[in-house]
């Protein structure tokens, strides 16, 4: 009998944001809205351990918190503007990244490795992950929508210099593109080229020029004044 | 658009709250050591291969639908939770939403 009048279509985002717009007294939903299914069966799996003391609800709560309002493309941000500042930081960056990351307090909790690619005027990097999506969590947060899709993943590699027109992007014919996928171990960051006349700008200016984009390689940094991306 | 506008609205991490359970429940179960990220990677992605066959997935709600579908057969292999055990549990909460006056917690006994 669910399937009646009382079930709502969750399946699309339009019904979730009609959901929040709903009022709180509204009659014609006297029981609880009922969640979409795949949200049923995520409770369920959460509720079974729990009760066999598997999972700790707390310690769910702390993850959702940290990934929804602690990191993102800031914490990256904030690693390339310190290494377009400062020279010696940038060259451990690039010749080891996780002591560096790990003093910075980002580090893999999945004990991945971290790599730095940078960005010259001979080459453009550009990061993807054609298995699924693995991405840099601790600097950037959780990739976007796009990042995951089965175009993305499959372009990218094939054809870089297409996708990178698609997100605006149009290098010199003689900068080579290369394109590096991520896998369970090993996740990428790339150092984009800093602005030109951006030389003796705070770090904290610096890094609102680095967008996340420009750290996944579809992407540049923005020039002073620049809109936001 | 301003730029204010762009700050105060920003792109949320997740579309769904149910998108963020379903990520912190694997992210969780990994530190607690029940299986290793690559051991995940491996099946996910295998997932992610098999319903990219028969269309091309956005990398929204059908990757969150693809994790999930993921998460329940790696448990169910596990002998942690069954596909049979998963479905029971899941009718008790849908019977829960269905029975709980509109405004009240919603809660089952365990």
């Amino acid at each position: 009998m669910i399937d009646g009048i009382m079930k709502h279509d969750w399946t699309e985002p339009a019904a979730a944001a009609q959901h929040e717009a709903m009022p709180h007294d509204d009659p014609n939903h006297p029981h609880a809205l009922l969640p979409p299914d795949p949200a049923l069966r995520v409770k369920a799996l959460e509720t079974i351990l729990t009760q066999k003391g598997l999972i700790d609800p707390a310690a769910l709560d702390e993850i959702i918190d940290t990934y929804q309002n602690r990191i993102g493309p800031q914490n990256g941000a904030r690693v390339v503007a310190k290494a377009w500042s400062d020279p010696e930081f940038k060259a451990a960056l690039l010749a080891d990244a996780d002591p560096v990351l790990a003093d910075l307090g980002y580090y893999g909790r999945q004990g991945e490795h971290m790599v730095v690619v940078e960005n010259t005027p001979a080459q453009h990097n550009m990061v993807v992950c054609t298995l699924c999506s693995c991405y840099p969590w601790p600097l950037l947060g959780i990739p976007p929508g796009w990042y995951k899709s089965d175009a993305y993943r499959a372009r990218a590699v094939r054809e870089p210099r297409k996708v990178l027109a698609d997100f605006g992007v149009s290098l010199p014919e003689d900068t080579a593109v290369r394109v590096w996928d991520s896998t369970a171990e090993v996740r990428y960051l790339v150092l984009p080229m800093q602005p030109e006349g951006t030389e003796g700008l705070s770090e904290e200016d610096l890094a609102a020029l680095v967008t996340r984009d420009s750290m996944i390689g579809t992407g540049l940094a923005k020039a002073p004044g620049e809109a936001p991306a | 658009m301003s730029s204010c506008a762009e700050v105060s609205a920003p792109e949320p991490v997740f579309a769904e709250p149910w998108h963020a359970q379903v990520f912190a429940l694997t992210v969780h179960l990994n530190e607690a050591g029940r299986f290793s990220w690559a051991e995940w990677v491996e099946r996910f992605s295998a997932t992610l291969k098999r319903h990219g066959l028969s269309r091309e997935l956005d990398g929204g709600e059908d990757y969150f639908r693809a994790w999930l579908e993921t998460l329940e057969v790696f448990l169910a292999e596990q002998g942690v939770a069954s596909g049979a055990e998963a479905e029971q549990m899941r009718c008790r909460w849908e019977a829960a939403y269905l029975n709980t006056p509109h405004g009240e917690p919603v809660q089952i006994e365990y």
